[in-house]
């Protein structure tokens, strides 16, 4: 495999990681704005760990994410009791303080940046990010995902049903955060050098155009849409300057066409056969 | 014996009193009609004993359990349910996947919220689900989206889903409205069906010939306050009753 494949390949699954972060709190209506700084706080977390406390990647990275994990059920709490714009607003200053306190802390490099010693190879991440999509199509066939669509639907119906919404969704976001985390800690270890700056607002909104593109009513959706934004600009490459054109075109078409989303659960029905007479 | 009591209930919105010291009982095992004109206050009846909104002062008893300050979340566990006058289905979910919601209450503990059940061929939940909507002619729409529904159909999956918590008192919000005359009857036997089982039905009806032929018991609420109480052939013959339906002679 060339060089600038597995680059492409590699920052793929980093944006597949990064889109299903964010759609989990979504599947549950919940818009995060604050991606990146989960993603940091694994990043810093798990290289910390590994540079400075000898530890092996895969603990560093189970430590980093279970960090994204914590911090964000103790500040999704709090912040999951706005809604609307207002936790939009909320999500987004949460990222932009994260990545600011990366940025001031010297302990880590601060504004200098902080190299990373281990290497997780191309395959490493390949295998990781197979297995959040593994997890999350997991979790896609339990109650749990199930009540997501629901409080996001009809959270006043899915409470009288006695769904505690607010647990369901602080669960969303906490899950969301660690999978960030654990995208961000194999990022560090996989370009061996972190800095609080790449943990911008770009990489918190991106991650939400992945999801709103592909769609949110079904697993598959992140997935189609991080891929579209992955992989189409560099099938334009040829177009030169006028691949961006192009693409942006594409986004406008497809979102006209289709608003909830490529990826449907009627789409998903129109395909399904049932042989069986629709028994279970 | 009585599965509902309510006990000088009253709500204000904003200074409008909508419901005003009102207190009725609804007997176990049988069916209640709430009914009144246009703005009496018996979907806010409804609202108030399922925690929608905060009581203002009042009991309420569900089962003997006093759930008058309960949160809202809880209340399904002491056995009241309910349906809604305007449905409140998950629209793009299939009606299986409702049915799996209303479950929920039977199906709470943490590992029943991690099971992956869409993976397991034949699985409990999905089999109870089906069978009850099977019990009511329902099962060729169970992989349907609700969306794709008839009314008529959506109004009854509405009625499955509250049935599905396993609630022994069933609080429907005018679930005959809309429908035609054919699935009037469906939903009639369906509510005898329901009370065969010794579950008590508190009803929110207009349609007084689909109220005569399934309520025991009526209450009648005009502005938040029981004008009436008793059969329907009692209530119908109380002037109180007239006047707010048709008006008094001096309106007139």
């Amino acid at each position: 495999m060339s060089g600038y494949l597995t680059g492409v390949l590699v920052t793929l699954c980093f944006n597949i990681i990064a889109a299903y972060a964010v759609y989990l709190p979504m599947a549950a209506g919940q818009l995060n704005l604050g991606i990146a700084g989960f993603m940091a706080i694994g990043a810093y977390a798990a290289a910390f760990l590994t540079n400075e406390m000898g530890w092996s990647i895969w603990p560093a990275v189970a430590v980093g994410s279970a960090s994204s994990c914590i911090i964000g059920l103790v500040i999704g709490i709090p912040v999951l009791r706005t809604h609307g714009i207002y936790l939009a607003m909320a999500t987004f200053a949460l990222g932009q303080v994260i990545a600011a306190v990366f940025l001031n802390l010297e302990v880590v490099g601060g504004a200098a940046g902080y190299p990373v010693a281990s290497y997780a190879a191309p395959a490493v991440i390949f295998m990781a990010t197979a297995g959040v999509m593994l997890f999350v199509m997991l979790l896609s066939t339990t109650r749990f995902a199930l009540y997501l669509t629901s409080v996001k639907s009809d959270s006043t119906v899915s409470d009288l049903m006695g769904i505690s919404v607010r647990s369901i969704q602080a669960a969303a976001f906490a899950i969301g955060a660690a999978i960030a985390g654990f995208g961000g800690a194999l990022y560090g270890h996989s370009y061996n050098f972190i800095e609080a700056q790449h943990f911008n607002v770009m990489l918190s909104v991106f991650p939400v155009l992945f999801v709103l593109f592909g769609g949110t009513q079904t697993v598959f959706g992140p997935l189609v849409g991080a891929m579209f934004f992955t992989l189409a600009p560099e099938l334009l490459r040829a177009s030169a300057e006028w691949r961006y054109a192009i693409f942006a075109f594409f986004i406008i078409v497809f979102m006209a066409v289709r608003p909830q989303g490529l990826i449907t659960t009627s789409l998903f029905a129109a395909f399904r056969k049932r042989p069986n007479g629709g028994k279970v | 014996m009585s599965a509902l009591v309510i006990t000088n209930l009253s709500k204000s919105f904003a200074g409008v009193q909508a419901i005003a010291d009102l207190s009725f009982e609804a007997p176990k095992g049988l069916a209640t009609a709430l009914i009144g004109p246009n703005g009496a206050g018996k979907t806010t009846v409804f609202n108030l004993v399922t925690g929608v909104y905060p009581v203002d002062a009042g009991t309420i008893l569900a089962n003997g359990i006093d759930v008058t300050r309960m949160r809202s979340r809880l209340r399904i566990g002491t056995g009241v349910a309910r349906s809604f006058q305007n449905i409140r289905l998950m629209a793009h979910l299939s009606v299986l996947d409702n049915l799996l919601v209303g479950q929920h209450i039977r199906a709470n503990r943490l590992a029943d919220l991690l099971t992956p059940y869409r993976l397991i061929p034949g699985h409990r939940w999905k089999r109870d689900a089906l069978e009850a909507l099977d019990q009511c002619g329902l099962a060729d729409f169970a992989h349907s989206a609700v969306s794709a529904l008839p009314y008529g159909v959506r109004k009854r999956v509405d009625l499955v889903r509250a049935t599905l918590a396993g609630a022994s008192v069933l609080l429907l919000d005018e679930p005959a409205a809309g429908l035609n005359p054919t699935e009037t009857n469906a939903l009639r036997d369906d509510l005898k069906a329901l009370k065969a089982k010794g579950v008590t039905l508190v009803i929110v009806e207009h349609d007084m010939h689909f109220v005569d032929s399934i309520c025991e018991h009526v209450v009648v609420l005009n502005f938040g306050q029981k004008i009436a109480e008793g059969t329907l052939a009692q209530v119908q013959k109380s002037k109180a009753v007239r006047d707010a339906y048709l008006g008094t002679e001096e309106e007139a």
